[in-house]
């Protein structure tokens, strides 16, 4: 203690020392700040702002003064609407259609990269990834072409292979109406959302395959284990973290679906409305209807649920993520 | 045998994957009428400069890419600076609050983004900023992610002893970062750059709900409108969308090595 009373007596006789004590100490302060303030009034005010909001009546046109307490109508209200249900269906329903596949896809597809085909894996990755860089308005566009009934490409290539002997039973004789018929809209946008993300969960998973000991696959090769018995119980095991990591993106991404179904069904959500999801809505129940206490409830209860399955998830992957990082 | 079957599918899925793009390029080249066609154009065609002069008809294309690139372009270098900054203040100094703080930063990762619509709309109506693009690079000047990613490279790439060396040679604490700390962090900013540079230029909804005049658009709210029309000029539509997409596929040619190893890293060593 003493010691350093003497130490400091000198640096503070030379001029430029306080100085550079006091940057110092508050220079990664003042470095962090920008994010944080930043956050402060464009995260943190608006989700407080939103919570206010909710429990009002306001048309935002008519001027902050009309706002009107309401307490939790607007709550009661979106979860007596039917089409806030329906919403919420579409949603689920594009969420695990799109979401399922794209894992199951992508872990297999992230294995052969990783296992095999060491020499293509810079380009396959790369090709794979693609679509996740480009714009979903474009790529939305191009499907809805490549969707067409009458004309589209993908119906064409579908008669095409139904005239090929054999395999053309799997394959449908009549041209189907993709984005014309309530059947197949939801599976015509998850589609799309799964040619969008397959790549991005690729490299997920190779980053996880990666962290892998390739000792154990060797020991396993020595044991006379196939590939297959590899993949079941050495790959997948100790592809948990990180498919727990990849699956909450998911859920999290799917559950906010907007881009895809908005350009693809347009945005009065396709026929029937079922490519309608729950942002898509709030998004209309804002612009159109001008409700921004109803929408701002909307997306609490979207919060709400997104939360709820996240914690599920968590139960469900978190734990043996534990056991298996053991 | 088995090497072979994993070939071939990879593939035959490389190709769906890839097969979109190309009827992007091969419409683009052709008129509404041939697009719409029985069968459809495989092979590109020559109603490219009519497609272009329609489409310039339609929107201000060149005025809406570069209200495009103004907007990424000011996010990447604001975001670039500080991320970079405060990743630096979180990966070499200790301060108080420091883990609290940093909790916070990845805890605003896991808000849904759908919860903060509403209100930015709100807010933006608010300050004025309804068509004007600082709505847009304003609140995109950080991010959580770009901050992680920056304390995660330069705790692990850069030596404390080398901070430590500089501030006993009487370097300030803003000219370590910029002397050192920005010269040896080149792979991670390249990364985040890219990153930010193309989630800004896809963006949709940002744009969708703050510009109202065809002017402010961006590139992919300028073919939304285009798609909107009742009597959509697919080909016109299809060469917009070319247009937009080419800089990214230019981009993603030379640094897609650099984007996947970076964020792979990344998602590791979290």
């Amino acid at each position: 203690m003493q010691q350093a009373q003497i130490l400091s007596t000198p640096t503070r006789l030379r001029p430029g020392a306080r100085w550079e004590r006091f940057q110092r100490r508050y220079a990664p302060y003042i470095f962090i700040s920008p994010f944080f303030i930043l956050f402060a009034i464009f995260g943190l005010f608006p989700i407080v702002f939103s919570a206010y909001l909710s429990l009002h009546e306001w048309q935002p046109a008519a001027g902050l003064g009309s706002m009107k307490f309401v307490g939790l109508r607007n709550f009661t209200d979106n979860l007596t609407d039917p089409t806030f249900w329906q919403s919420l269906k579409n949603t689920g329903i594009i969420a695990l259609e799109s979401g399922i596949p794209q894992h199951v896809i992508a872990i297999p597809l992230a294995f052969a990269i990783h296992m095999g085909l060491k020499r293509v894996k810079g380009l396959m990755t790369a090709l794979y990834f693609l679509p996740y860089i480009t714009s979903v308005v474009a790529i939305s566009v191009i499907f809805v072409t490549i969707f067409s009934w009458q004309y589209g490409v993908l119906n064409v290539l579908l008669t095409w292979l139904h005239h090929i002997p054999l395999i053309g039973g799997l394959f449908p004789a009549e041209k189907v109406n993709w984005l014309g018929n309530r059947a197949f809209v939801q599976p015509a946008v998850a589609s799309v959302v799964v040619w969008r993300y397959v790549g991005w969960n690729v490299v997920l998973y190779l980053s996880g395959l990666q962290a892998i000991n390739g000792d154990l696959y060797e020991a396993a090769a020595v044991d006379g284990a196939t590939t297959f018995q590899q993949f079941r119980s050495i790959t997948l095991p100790l592809l948990r973290p990180i498919m727990f990591v990849a699956i909450t993106l998911t859920l999290i991404g799917n559950l906010q679906l907007f881009e895809e179904p908005y350009i693809i069904a347009g945005d009065s959500g396709g026929i029937g409305n079922v490519a309608l999801t729950t942002v898509m809505y709030m998004y209309r129940t804002y612009n159109f209807y001008s409700d921004a206490g109803l929408a701002a409830a909307m997306s609490w209860l979207l919060f709400v649920l997104i939360g709820v399955l996240t914690l599920i998830n968590n139960r469900v992957f978190g734990k043996s993520r534990l056991s298996g990082a053991d | 045998m088995s090497r072979a079957a994993a070939l071939l599918l990879l593939g035959l899925g490389a190709l769906i994957t890839v097969l979109p793009f190309y009827f992007m390029f091969v419409f683009a080249t052709h008129s509404r009428a041939e697009i719409f066609n029985l069968p459809p154009p495989t092979w590109f065609g020559d109603n490219s400069a009519a497609n272009y002069t329609n489409l310039l008809g339609k929107v201000p294309f060149w005025r809406n890419l570069w209200n495009s690139l103004y907007l990424a372009g000011l996010s990447t270098m604001t975001t670039l600076f500080f991320c970079s900054l405060a990743g630096y203040a979180f990966a070499m100094y200790n301060f108080k609050y420091r883990e609290a703080l940093f909790g916070i930063v990845l805890a605003t990762l896991l808000i849904p983004s759908a919860l903060n619509i509403v209100p930015f709309a709100l807010i933006m109506q608010a300050f004025g900023w309804i068509d004007q693009p600082r709505a847009l690079w304003v609140p995109g000047m950080a991010s959580a992610f770009g901050i992680f990613l920056m304390r995660q490279y330069i705790g692990s790439a850069i030596p404390k002893e080398l901070v430590e060396a500089a501030r006993i040679d009487g370097t300030s604490e803003f000219g370590i970062y910029r002397r050192i700390i920005v010269p040896l962090c080149g792979p991670a900013l390249a990364t985040l750059g890219l990153i930010t540079f193309i989630n800004s230029w896809n963006n949709f909804l940002g744009p969708l709900i703050i510009f109202r005049s065809v002017e402010t658009f961006t590139a992919p709210l300028a073919l939304r409108s285009i798609q909107g029309l009742v009597n959509t000029d697919w080909g016109a539509l299809m060469f917009g969308v070319a247009l937009t997409v080419v800089p990214l596929l230019v981009v993603f040619a030379f640094a897609s090595r650099q984007l996947i190893e970076g964020l792979t890293s990344g998602a590791l060593k979290g």
